[in-house]
């Protein structure tokens, strides 16, 4: 383990009795004692502190937040420059085959764009915006910050006491509060399908930020096992897993995420990676899709259980990406891909577990309702 | 009171082997949201995969630890999971097996030794 990158909180989560394992290179806290089930449920009832500081934190400058968008809008299928300032949204890096790099978070934030890549790939997302936005635009890894996520209905009242003004913030609004004497960047956005808050803190700071956060009787701090039930519930992919260099935005059920103006007929179509193949799947052409699946019965259904339109015979018609328990559910969820005819809501199929075919249907997503304060 | 390497108890009492997992096993495992038992009345031999336990982490197998019938399982584990962190080692037993041959048991930890076992 030697090898393993740790964040500034590395300390405050082994003084919490954290189970640490690796995860994208780094030492991370996969649970605390209370237990992922535990830690799941409280963030949805109370609200849950999560050190997710691995993450990749990236500013861009140019000579105005247009020249950034302009160029940053030739790496992602986005529309970047009609973002208003202070507001966050979501994007994904496209390559030539249209298949998704990474997914991202973005925001406007005046005179620079700021950048929340996912851990693993965020040395391939800074050498992919060096090359293709260097030197016009500069790119600046964020190397002295922590990232903190407090999540759930309670994180509103908790971070409002400790940094006034956090209340009057709606989802995707970004902003910089003092906090004594730390610049911290909040955006009232997660990962968990609930209302929260994402913060970068110096790396100074973070320690101190944590705990006074932690002293409210609300706060629990969280592991990344909870996080992943809790994003998987909140119907939320993960990179790596729920999409990858393969998967096109249209089959991950991401089409949403592409803004009319980068469509076909809209004022800056295309001219992002892999646009040709991207606009192929629009209309419902798209082979493959990305659904929420609830197994029948109470076994878990994990990635790479093949799914099946019939009870018994016939070659696959998909495969489960994300599964698991889902704590707030009080059963099996899954996300997976199914081909086309198989993505209606409600549709019946079966997962292959243990050489047994079991009853799954297609869900809508979430599995959870989201309680975002827009 | 034996236990075998994959963290299972044993607990005779004259040719009724009860088995269940170990509160380390229960601990490492986390939360416990399904298991699957084998049927009452099966005969089973020694390292089959006879119980599926899945935690909110993962999923493990339970072997059968000698050849015998299934006499008994608890469906109340299978009802609620959760009782196996709760009591593992107690209320939360998972199947009976029936043994002729109990020689096995020999080959199977004490209790000291399974504590230097899980370290």
């Amino acid at each position: 383990m030697s090898d393993l990158k740790t964040t500034p909180l590395v300390e405050l989560h082994q003084s919490l009795g954290a189970k640490m394992v690796p995860f994208a290179g780094y030492l991370m806290p996969v649970q605390y004692p209370m237990g992922i089930m535990k830690e799941h449920l409280h963030t949805r009832s109370k609200a849950g502190l999560f050190d997710v500081s691995h993450m990749g934190q990236v500013i861009l400058r140019g000579k105005s937040y247009a020249a950034v968008a302009r160029a940053f809008e030739r790496l992602v299928p986005m529309d970047v420059m009609d973002l208003p300032e202070g507001r966050q949204r979501y994007g994904l890096f496209t390559n030539g085959a249209g298949g998704i790099e990474d997914d991202l978070m973005f925001t406007n934030r005046g005179d620079h764009l700021f950048v929340v890549v996912n851990a693993a790939c965020k040395e391939a997302d800074i050498a992919r915006m060096s090359a293709a936005l260097e030197p016009e635009i500069s790119v600046e890894p964020i190397t002295d910050r922590a990232l903190i996520a407090l999540q759930g209905p309670a994180a509103e009242a908790a971070l409002q006491s400790l940094v006034p003004g956090v209340a009057e913030m709606r989802f995707m609004d970004v902003a910089s509060f003092d906090h004594n004497g730390a610049e911290l960047w909040i955006s009232r956005s997660g990962y968990t399908g609930e209302d929260g808050f994402e913060i970068s803190v110096p790396e100074g700071a973070a320690e101190g930020l944590a705990r006074a956060l932690l002293a409210h009787p609300d706060v629990e701090p969280i592991g990344l096992g909870a996080r992943d039930s809790l994003r998987l519930e909140g119907g939320l992919c993960l990179y790596g897993h729920d999409i990858d260099a393969k998967t096109r935005p249209l089959e991950a059920a991401l089409g949403w995420a592409i803004q009319k103006t980068r469509r076909p007929g809209g004022e800056r179509a295309g001219g992002f990676p892999g646009a040709e193949a991207v606009f192929a799947d629009l209309n419902g052409a798209a082979p493959r899709k990305r659904v929420g699946l609830r197994p029948e019965g109470r076994a878990p259904m994990r990635e790479g259980v093949a799914l099946y339109a019939e009870s018994e015979g016939g070659a696959p018609i998909g495969q489960i990406t994300s599964g698991g328990f889902g704590p707030s559910v009080e059963g099996p969820v899954a996300m997976g891909y199914v081909a086309a005819d198989y993505a209606a809501t409600d549709t019946q199929i079966y997962g292959e577990l243990r050489g047994k075919r079991v009853p799954v249907t297609v869900a809508k997503l979430p599995f959870v309702a989201a309680n975002f304060k827009r | 009171m034996k236990y075998t390497e994959e963290h299972e108890w044993l607990s005779v009492e004259g040719d009724i082997v009860t088995v269940g997992i170990t509160a380390h096993a229960a601990e490492q495992l986390g939360d416990v949201v399904f298991v699957e038992l084998p049927e009452v009345g099966g005969e089973v031999a020694k390292d089959d995969e006879i119980v599926v336990i899945e935690s909110v982490k993962a999923a493990s197998d339970i072997l059968a630890p000698l050849d015998g019938e299934v006499v008994e399982v608890n469906e109340a584990i299978v009802d609620e999971p959760s009782k196996v962190n709760d009591d593992p080692e107690g209320e939360a037993w998972f199947f009976k097996l029936k043994v002729s041959d109990m020689s096995p048991m020999d080959d199977y930890m004490d209790e000291a030794k399974y504590k230097d076992f899980i370290g």
